[in-house]
């Protein structure tokens, strides 16, 4: 268990490594930032200045290797567009308004899908079963981002019951976490359900039956302890994408969050910005994913035993 | 080892199962009747799909809801009926009252759940007691079982012991809280040969000790005779022969026993080809009108084709009932039963 736990550990190292490579190269493929910084009539002295104080004239292998010093120690240099800031800074600043929202949303999400899809699976066919379908058939089926306009324009728009956007109090996080928390219950929905359908037809449900333990007892212990292990892979997965969907949703319902700050530092070509925002996106996908692991480990002995 | 009460263990008269499939409504189990006294074992014998599973769950109203039901027929346990039973409290009855042994023990037991947890569920679902008392129980079961040193097997998960093993575990389970009868579906067909004498003779030896009434699901006439002292032998949802084992064996009436029993090979005879009963049993959306082993049987008269036969009981039996359905019975030894 402990031996897998540092392998697992190892494979993550690993995978940052990577995305610090991709972020690194990232900054690379769109020309030398140089020519994006200096005005249009500056001399090629001036460049050849610029160039030699950046050490962009030095190899790109050494390049990489202070880029990824300055990373370890959470420096990716100043912000271009915000001046004054630095690039880690702003993603530290803007970060816990991203954790709160998607927090809020994974949150909001496991405590409406699993037992949802729990009973979906005990009442299938069921008009529970298939309200259930149809629920989960409208999540998966609409953008998040139209979800979100849609939102807005009936329940704040239309209804003026909730604040079109924004961060603010718990009224502002309602809309957004709809339409960042809607396809996510229908997935994990989905996959408790037919994880829970598979369990509750085996010959060891039956055998507790037999046993005489109570129905209930049956279906959220016996079953649901099975059955968890499909939705809780999701569930790193989900983590992630909490991030990777803020990007579309803070920019939709123009919370202040960092997936806003990625959009607003591509638009001004901010290359610290942009790559401190994928580093940290990474990283907290990367951790979400090991502790899915440990958790894993908890729910099966098969896999603690190894 | 007879008990002295005159009433059986478990008595099931006219039981019929029916199951809501997409082909139309089936009668899985169709007025089956049979009864084992204490400390007895009944075989229920038959092809796959001929019923006998979802008679044994019939028994303790487990059949799949809300596909299958229980249409009408009882199930006697010491003379009380558990089909009029609630909910509630047919939960006191299984696993106390009467368990069950699974056919697989790769799949019985729960891979999540430590080999001690679903013991001393299965003890503490029906005992008020400590959790100390319940894991000292749950050992003492286990040892019953004779599953070796199992103050430290408790901690065990099932993926770590063999499927023999398992399916003692199993049996420590149906047995933890000491039930009057036990279900066992076919318990040994997953278990190879020694492993699964080994199980049998478990199964002899804690009957001998407690009593327990066996009612022992198989396809395997091998365990019958080591096993069994009557039998049922189903065909298409129904019990088509009854009898105490020894007169089964030596004279079956019924020609599918006949032909299930000729399907045996035999050690002595040298033969090229085994034997096998011609055709497949019928469809159970599509039975036939008459004798439902009529298209398969050598003896078949025209009557078998329109009429299902009358059960007929052999004139004088010394060791117990032995009936069968077949018109080909139609002769003095025997007698039209009422039954």
């Amino acid at each position: 268990m402990k031996r897998n736990l540092v392998i697992r550990s190892l494979q993550s190292l690993l995978a940052l490594l990577a995305i610090s490579v991709i972020a690194f190269a990232m900054s690379h493929l769109t020309g030398s930032p140089v020519d994006a910084m200096l005005p249009d009539d500056a001399g090629p002295e001036e460049a050849a200045r610029l160039t030699k104080l950046w050490g962009l004239d030095r190899p790109l292998y050494e390049q990489y290797f202070v880029f990824l010093g300055n990373a370890l120690q959470g420096n990716f240099g100043d912000s271009i567009k915000w001046q004054g800031q630095t690039a880690f800074g702003l993603v530290l600043e803007r970060l816990p308004a991203t954790i709160q929202l998607g927090g809020f949303a994974i949150v909001v999400s496991t405590i409406i899908a699993l037992p949802v899809g729990v009973l979906a699976a005990v009442y299938k066919d069921t008009p529970f079963d298939s309200a259930g379908k149809l629920v989960a058939l409208l999540g998966q089926a609409m953008p998040n981002f139209w979800l979100g306009i849609v939102l807005i324009w009936i329940f704040a728009v239309h209804l003026n019951w909730l604040p079109t956007s924004g961060r603010g109090g718990f009224s502002h996080m309602v809309l957004p976490a709809i339409a960042m928390g809607w396809f996510q219950v229908a997935a994990f929905m989905r996959l408790t359900r037919s994880a829970m359908l598979e369990v509750l037809d085996s010959e060891y449900i039956k055998l507790a039956r037999i046993k005489g333990v109570p129905e209930r007892r049956v279906i959220w212990v016996h079953a649901l302890k099975n059955a968890a292990i499909a939705p809780l892979t999701y569930f790193g997965v989900i983590a992630g994408s909490i991030f990777t969907g803020s990007v579309v949703i803070e920019t939709v319902f123009a919370w202040p969050g960092t997936g806003l700050l990625a959009i607003d530092a591509i638009r001004g070509r901010d290359f610290p910005v942009i790559q401190a925002v994928v580093v940290t996106f990474a990283g907290v996908f990367i951790v979400a994913n090991l502790i899915v692991d440990t958790l894993y480990a908890y729910l099966d002995p098969r896999i603690r035993y190894q | 080892m007879r008990s002295p009460s005159e009433r059986p263990a478990l008595e099931v008269r006219d039981l019929e199962t029916r199951i809501d499939t997409k082909l139309g409504l089936i009668k899985a189990v169709d007025g089956v009747s049979f009864s084992v006294d204490h400390g007895e074992t009944l075989g229920i014998v038959g092809e796959s799909g001929s019923g006998k599973s979802i008679t044994a769950l019939s028994i303790l109203r487990l059949v799949p809801k809300p596909a299958a039901y229980i249409a009408r027929g009882q199930v006697l346990l010491d003379g009380e009926d558990l089909l009029e039973k609630s909910e509630t409290e047919m939960r006191k009855v299984r696993g106390k009252r009467i368990s069950m042994v699974l056919q697989d023990p790769q799949t019985s037991l729960n891979p999540v759940f430590s080999i001690g947890f679903q013991v001393v569920e299965a003890i503490g679902m029906h005992a008020d007691a400590p959790r100390k008392t319940l894991v000292r129980r749950a050992v003492e079961a286990l040892r019953r079982v004779r599953v070796a040193d199992p103050e430290r097997r408790v901690d065990d998960f099932p993926h770590q012991m063999s499927g023999g093993m398992k399916q003692r575990v199993v049996g420590a389970i149906a047995l933890g809280s000491f039930p009057s009868v036990l279900i066992a579906d076919e318990p040994t067909t997953a278990l190879d040969v020694t492993i699964q004498a080994q199980y049998l003779r478990l199964l002899k030896d804690i009957q001998q000790e407690t009593g327990l009434s066996i009612i022992f699901i198989t396809h395997d006439f091998g365990v019958v005779a080591r096993m069994c002292d009557k039998v049922a032998v189903m065909y298409a949802g129904r019990v088509v022969e009854y009898g105490p084992v020894r007169e089964i064996f030596n004279s079956p009436a019924h020609p599918y026993t006949k032909a299930l029993l000729n399907s045996v090979p035999a050690v002595e005879e040298d033969v090229d080809r085994l034997y096998s009963i011609k055709g497949q049993p019928p469809a159970f959306w599509d039975m036939p009108e008459g004798c439902r082993f009529e298209p398969r049987c050598d003896v078949a008269m025209q009557r078998c084709k329109t009429e299902y036969p009358n059960k007929f009981a052999r004139a004088s039996t010394g060791s117990g009932a032995h009936y069968a359905d077949c018109w080909a019975l139609e002769e003095p030894e025997w007698i039209p039963s009422r039954s």
